[in-house]
């Protein structure tokens, strides 16, 4: 497997990374010798083997419908580099 | 040519759970921006979800409801997207495996006809904040207290052939969803959202053609008027030689228009995986045993039962069962009133055009149900006329008592003592001497069309209480000896 370079400024783009084109070779490389390593699974028969959603061998534990946050905005807006009115501030986003 | 419609809808049903699906958060509508999000639902390093009970409770008794198949283990997956009110950077959704398969629903045409559509599958997942877009100095605002609310995303087959059918099934779903108790319902507040996968293809042609996601509507009507504007739009795009993208658009209710969503064409590259942070869901049979026992009466068979039991029309059944609150209503008033027709008539009549004429909705009803059945009754044993029933209605509905009440202070008991009646019956027949003579000498045939002349004095004269049967018996004895 062997990613071209537009294959690694699409994952890049997706994934919100600036890459610059002198790494994208690199990374390409890199990239394509994981999917190697994942690859060697085709080897393998796995057709009676069920999909592995988790490695542990458990199953989900469900909590109560009970409210057991409180209030902490303040606190937690402390950290945001903007905050107005009680709302977080982004650069803006248009539709 | 000849064109045929083809619309699939995906419903967003906000689950009425009082906390979030992942996090002990409140989920009450309303509240202050970013006091009801906890570090879960700001997607802070090192939390971990853990799934709400209720929320799967609620998922397996939608299935439930359809037929559907309930998964034993079902998976949640990250659905990866970058929006800033989406602080995690994915969505937790379900995947390839969902908690609800395939299952029907029967939607009921204008023409009183029926029709099966198919729902694939419904999922849970997370919802996601809002963002306000009014100028905060150049910047977004971003409330984060809608993320996390628990949704059940219910996804249709195409099944759909015309917006009226594509509302019918949406209308349908509305009316599942709220009677089950899963969902408040409530489109204002953004509780049931729809986008609507619209394509159109040749008459004839087995292969769909490419479509168009409609997104998040809220409302029954402009789920009709979009997909109405963008079916003419994809037949005029393709009359003219074009061909439909496939792309997400808005609707605009003020232009009546959709419009294409700046279009990425990696929009659909959410690289779903399966989500480290829980483990398979699973479901056994106890569960839904549970569930099963405690599910309401559902619209379809409540409707069937107002027939049978009740002997109501399959109009006045489907109109009662139209939402559970109404229904309950009706069935409670019956219960007091003991005639479940003039009951039905009362809620779908005088109580319907007050209901809409205020603008009130049944819930806030100022004529409790029990209050309603108190008034049928004294319709039934004689005490009021269906006449004055209306005004004793009027004056409940004002705020001046019950039935009983009202009729007590303004003296409106029917007179049923045959000899006041019959006093009155003389003195009108005296004062209409000549009246008598015309009827008496007239054709049989037009005599009781005459008849009204006198029951409509003497109802006067008793200012509309005397018993109207009684009436009418004294009058055509008297008249006819």
């Amino acid at each position: 497997m062997s990613l071209s370079a537009d294959d690694v400024a699409k994952i890049a783009h997706l994934a919100r990374l600036a890459v610059e084109p002198r790494e994208s070779e690199a990374l390409g490389r890199e990239l394509s010798s994981i999917l190697d390593l994942v690859a060697q699974m085709d080897a393998v028969d796995t057709a009676d083997v069920p999909p592995m959603a988790h490695p542990l061998e458990m199953a989900q534990r469900l909590r109560a419908d009970v409210v057991t946050e409180e209030d902490r905005r303040e606190r937690y807006q402390a950290h945001a580099p903007a905050v107005e009115n009680g709302l977080f501030l982004v650069p803006k986003v248009l539709e | 040519m000849q064109w045929e419609t083809v619309i699939g809808l995906e419903i967003h049903t906000q689950l009425a759970t009082r906390s979030k699906i992942f996090s002990g958060s409140s989920t009450a509508f309303g509240a202050e921006p970013n006091t009801q999000a906890s570090l879960i639902d700001l997607g802070m390093p090192g939390v971990l979800p853990v799934l709400n009970k209720e929320a799967v409770r609620m998922a397996v008794r939608f299935g439930k409801a359809i037929g559907a198949q309930v998964a034993e283990r079902s998976v949640f997956a990250r659905k990866n997207y970058f929006y800033p009110d989406l602080p995690k950077g994915y969505q937790i959704s379900q995947y390839e495996l969902p908690v609800v398969g395939s299952g029907v629903v029967e939607i009921v045409l204008e023409d009183g006809s029926t029709r099966p559509v198919g729902v694939t599958r419904a999922h849970l997942e997370e919802d996601a904040g809002k963002s306000l877009h009014e100028d905060f100095h150049g910047m977004t605002g971003i409330d984060l207290n809608r993320a996390g609310t628990p949704l059940l995303e219910i996804v249709s087959e195409p099944d759909m052939r015309s917006a009226k059918e594509a509302v019918a099934y949406a209308k349908k779903i509305h009316q599942i969803v709220t009677y089950i108790g899963i969902c408040d319902g409530n489109m204002q507040e953004g509780s049931f959202r729809m986008d609507a996968n619209v394509s159109i293809r040749p008459k004839g042609q087995a292969e769909f053609g490419t479509r168009a996601e409609l997104k998040n509507i809220n409302s029954f009507r402009f789920l009709e008027k979009a997909i109405n504007f963008e079916v003419a739009r994809q037949i005029e795009v393709i009359e003219d030689g074009g061909k439909v993208v496939q792309e997400t658009r808005l609707y605009d209710a003020n232009k009546d228009e959709t419009r294409s969503m700046r279009s990425k064409e990696e929009a659909n590259d959410y690289r779903y995986f399966p989500d480290p942070d829980l483990l398979p869901l699973e479901i056994d049979a106890a569960f839904i045993a549970e569930v099963v026992e405690g599910m309401p009466e559902l619209p379809d068979a409540r409707r069937e039962r107002f027939e049978s039991e009740y002997g109501l029309s399959a109009y006045d059944a489907d109109v009662l069962t139209g939402s559970r609150i109404q229904a309950d209503y009706f069935e409670a008033a019956a219960r007091t009133g003991g005639d479940a027709k003039l009951t039905a008539n009362w809620v779908m009549g005088d109580l319907a055009a007050a209901l809409n004429k205020e603008g009130v909705d049944i819930a806030d009803c100022p004529v409790a149900a029990a209050d309603l059945g108190l008034l049928v009754a004294r319709i039934r044993d004689n005490t009021i006329s269906g006449k004055i029933a209306k005004d004793v209605f009027a004056a409940m509905w004002a705020g001046e008592g019950s039935a009983d009440q009202v009729i007590e202070a303004k003296g409106l008991k029917q007179i049923t003592d045959t000899g006041a009646i019959e006093a009155l019956v003389d003195e009108v027949l005296a004062a209409n001497s000549a009246q008598v003579e015309n009827y008496r000498s007239a054709d049989p045939d037009k005599q009781p069309k005459m008849l009204g002349f006198f029951v409509g004095q003497i109802m006067k004269r008793s200012q509309g209480k005397a018993n109207p049967q009684q009436v009418n018996e004294l009058l055509r004895r008297k008249l006819g000896g």
